[in-house]
């Protein structure tokens, strides 16, 4: 079946997780043959979208339709047998096997004798055609996030599935590579499979795809063939109707006096990182943060921020180039139960975790008590006293706690990542207030966001991450929206 | 905390033990054993007279409290020491060599260079693991594990080679000179000073883990590895590493001490086991020092009266150790019991 039909349909598709709404009655026609590309931003629902099509999750409600027939999955083998065929951001390969059986493993006559000629000529080939170099007799643990990828693809081209559906392939693949991969992909729908690509950078999409659907904040925001809709356009559905009315409260009101601008406190001199895989997560960079000036990051998710804010809060090192470090330096990561907080440690214990590494002796717990003391008034932390432990706040409030924590002693430096992240308006309001006011108080600021509009309240000046490349742009939510997306 | 849950972490230890004894006494029944009879003796053997208590139940509680401290420094910085048994061994054995060597020549002297002695070949002995653990990535589990049947093995080859006994008819070595023993506590009992250590070393590493800044590096360490170097900018690594190295050196020092206080002399049974008990007795003592004094009690007095029990009952004592492996597993399975408790009552903290 090819031409006019769908391929694959979904309609009218939510799915909540508790609260949220992942996806509110979004849809998605993918032509038969065709190449179609789905964008958005962080948490707009592409990923729920691929794992409902995949049978990973199951829809609250909605419809799923394949070759226009409706069908239900109750589980992923069923969406497989049925031919669709998924490459997930989270790889699913056995790190302790080889490229060659791997492949095999997902192979539709497993259960047969293995043969590993057969197996390796296989994987040569499909690499071959897609023009991915990799070699099938690699044990797949010592290839680099790179080369996984490149398995990953050829293990779901091994499967000849009618439907492909790509999460974010070249996210890791260098720009030859991608290049190589989205051409082939090409070739490969006109012989009639379909390919459906998530991807975030927007050049990628108009430059091979065949149509094209926009996801923003859990709903279809455009969909359209590639050829009568323009970048624009898809940046606009991306980004939405910009309101920054209800956040440009963090610079209003911010209390504290603002000074002038102080000296170079924070900086990366060709600072470069790559990481334990042998991946670049960041390129050649340089960038100074003066005292008083909130220097805002932004960035879709693997661009590079997060090894550009570890390197600025001096808890990575890098690879190559120097980093200026001022004697205390805040940081407030994202994941706070994994990095900052531990959930059944108490609040003194929790509050001497900050210089922990310098500690010697006997700990001065009686006076860490009196820090909480006064972090809990001064930051109006609600919901526990000096012997609670972490886990009896609410979000909010243990995020107002660590970044009291990483304030206490006044540092010179303070970096900050999703500070607001998974709190309600009242507390994020709060907790940006904060931000501002220690940068007021001469303070060199770095903030990553992955909401724009929160940049723009809070930051002087916007960074932007893109594939492992930082640019500096203006102050505007569709200059940094495009940033992201790699259009500048 | 709640006053439920501080309640529940003092009752939950002793509910599993006396579980694992009702199992142990029904299968007893089930297989003609009079578990009454038993427990009778068992108890006579542990704490019926002075000689049960000082000079079996007391004695065997000292290595055990010792080995449970070691276990629990390990563990408190999340690295699983397995090898506490060939820590042990290894302590014990150049503590003897070295206390053989030097005879009575510096009098009291020897004995203090023997503990010493000891402890540094425990912490070597651990240390191969910690360097193979950082070197190289190697699980400590598996590493430290193997160690001990190296470390038996080298003791067989001691006693069977170097330090053979001179008529050379045992696999055992000479025996200690008076000089190199721990001085025993009560006349007329086994019990020796190296009791005191043990509850000594047991009341300072409360104090370190509660009150100093490395007791409080190792306890974040074993928490949150992630926490520990993005909150805090520890080197997790280096911290797990040293705790290896310092448990192995208070095993060391527990094997130094029960070859001076004890055996006076190096043969392969040395330790029935003593590290694998000592895993047991971490865990139920919740990894809490003070915690430990008690569970090593009762595990003292459990294979005291297991001794006992086969010897006046002629019940086999290898049902206390299905006692402690029980423990082992109840208290392990505690912490998901009280989870789904807690769900099944709507009392959970969430």
């Amino acid at each position: 079946m090819s031409g006019e039909g769908f391929a694959l349909e979904l309609r009218g598709i939510t799915k909540r997780f508790g609260a949220t709404a992942a996806l509110n009655d979004a849809s998605l026609a993918v032509r038969s043959g065709s190449l179609h590309m789905l964008l958005g931003e962080n948490g707009a629902g592409k990923t729920t979208f691929l794992n409902i099509a995949t049978g990973n999750l199951q829809p609250d409600t909605g419809a799923i339709l394949l070759n226009g027939q409706p069908v239900v999955w109750r589980h992923r083998a069923d969406a497989l047998a049925a031919g669709l065929s998924a490459v997930s951001q989270h790889f699913s390969l056995v790190p302790a096997m080889t490229v060659a059986e791997n492949v095999a493993l997902a192979g539709p006559r497993l259960g047969a004798k293995y043969n590993r000629r057969e197996a390796e000529d296989t994987v040569r080939r499909i690499a071959n055609n897609v023009g991915l170099d990799l070699d099938p007799a690699a044990m797949v643990g010592d290839l680099s996030v790179a080369a996984q990828q490149r398995a990953e693809i050829v293990k779901a081209i091994a499967r000849n599935a009618p439907v492909l559906m790509l999460d974010e392939p070249t996210a890791v693949l260098s720009p030859p590579d991608a290049a190589e991969l989205l051409l082939w992909l090409r070739g490969f729908v006109s012989s009639g499979r379909t390919v459906v690509v998530i991807t975030h950078r927007i050049r990628e999409a108009m430059g091979y795809g065949d149509e094209v659907t926009v996801l923003r904040r859990g709903q279809t925001a455009l969909s359209a063939p590639i050829s009568s809709t323009s970048e624009q356009e898809v940046v606009a559905a991306i980004l939405g109707a910009t309101d920054t009315g209800p956040l440009a409260f963090a610079r209003q009101h911010s209390t504290a006096v603002r000074q002038t601008l102080g000296t170079s406190v924070l900086a990366l001199h060709a600072a470069s990182v790559i990481d334990a895989g042998g991946a670049r997560r960041l390129r050649t960079t340089s960038l100074e943060v003066r005292g008083g000036e909130v220097v805002g990051v932004a960035g879709v998710e693997g661009a590079g921020q997060y090894q550009l804010l570890r390197l600025l809060a001096g808890r990575i090192s890098p690879t190559s180039g120097r980093v200026t470090l001022p004697p205390s330096v805040g940081f407030v990561p994202e994941d706070r139960h994994r990095d900052a907080l531990i959930a059944d440690f108490s609040l003194v214990e929790n509050m001497a975790l900050r210089g922990i590494e310098a500690r010697r002796g006997v700990m001065p717990w009686a006076h860490v008590a009196l820090q909480v003391q006064s972090a809990i008034t001064a930051f109006d932390v609600r919901g526990g006293d000096v012997r609670s432990t972490a886990s009896a706040l609410s979000g909010g409030n243990q995020q107002k706690f660590v970044l009291a924590r990483e304030l206490a002693d006044a540092p010179q430096a303070l970096v900050v990542e999703n500070p607001t992240r998974g709190l309600d308006v009242r507390a994020s309001q709060e907790i940006l207030t904060r931000v501002r006011d220690s940068a007021a108080a001469g303070s060199a600021v770095v903030m990553y966001s992955s909401d724009i509009n929160e940049l723009l309240a809070t930051a002087d000046r916007v960074v932007v991450c893109f594939a492992g490349e930082v640019y500096e742009t203006t102050l505007d939510s569709d200059a940094i929206g495009r940033a992201m997306v790699g259009v500048r | 905390m709640s006053l439920l849950r501080r309640l529940s972490a003092g009752v939950a230890p002793a509910l599993v033990v006396l579980a694992a004894i009702a199992v142990v006494a029904l299968v007893m029944m089930v297989t003609g054993f009079d578990p009454v009879a038993a427990a009778r003796a068992a108890v006579r053997g542990a704490v019926g007279s002075e000689f049960a208590l000082f000079s079996a139940t007391l004695k065997r509680t000292t290595p055990l409290l010792m080995l449970g401290l070691a276990v629990a420094v390990a563990f408190r910085a999340g690295v699983l020491n397995i090898g506490a048994d060939g820590q042990f061994l290894a302590g014990a054995a150049a503590a003897c060599a070295f206390g053989l060597a030097v005879g009575d020549a510096v009098g009291r002297s020897v004995l203090l260079g023997a503990l010493a002695v000891g402890i540094l070949a425990g912490a070597l002995w651990a240390g191969v693991a910690a360097w193979l653990k950082r070197r190289f990535n190697v699980m400590e589990v598996v590493s430290t594990l193997l160690l001990n049947f190296v470390a038996l093995n080298l003791v067989g080859f001691l006693v069977r080679g170097p330090l053979q006994e001179p008529t050379g008819a045992y696999p055992a070595s000479a025996t200690l000179l008076s000089a190199a023993r721990l001085p025993l506590l009560l006349d007329g009992q086994r019990l020796h000073v190296g009791f005191v250590f043990s509850v000594g070393l047991a009341i300072a590493a409360w104090w370190f883990f509660r009150s100093t800044a490395a007791g409080f590096q190792i306890r974040v360490t074993g928490a949150s590895r992630t926490v520990a170097a993005s909150a805090g900018r520890l080197d997790v690594d280096g911290v797990q590493m040293w705790s290896l190295v310092a448990s192995g050196a208070i095993a060391g020092l527990a094997g130094a001490c029960e070859v001076t206080g004890v055996t006076y002399a190096l043969y392969e049974g040395l330790s029935p086991g003593y590290g694998y008990t000592a895993i047991a007795t971490a865990l139920l003592g919740g990894l809490n020092p003070l915690g430990i004094i008690m569970s090593a009690a009762l595990f003292g007095a459990l294979g005291a009266g297991a001794d006992a029990m086969q010897r006046d009952a002629g019940v086999p004592a290898e049902f206390a150790t299905v006692v402690t492996a029980l423990v082992v597993l109840g208290v392990l399975a505690v912490p998901g019991v009280m989870k789904n408790w807690a769900r099944i009552t709507g009392r959970g903290e969430q």
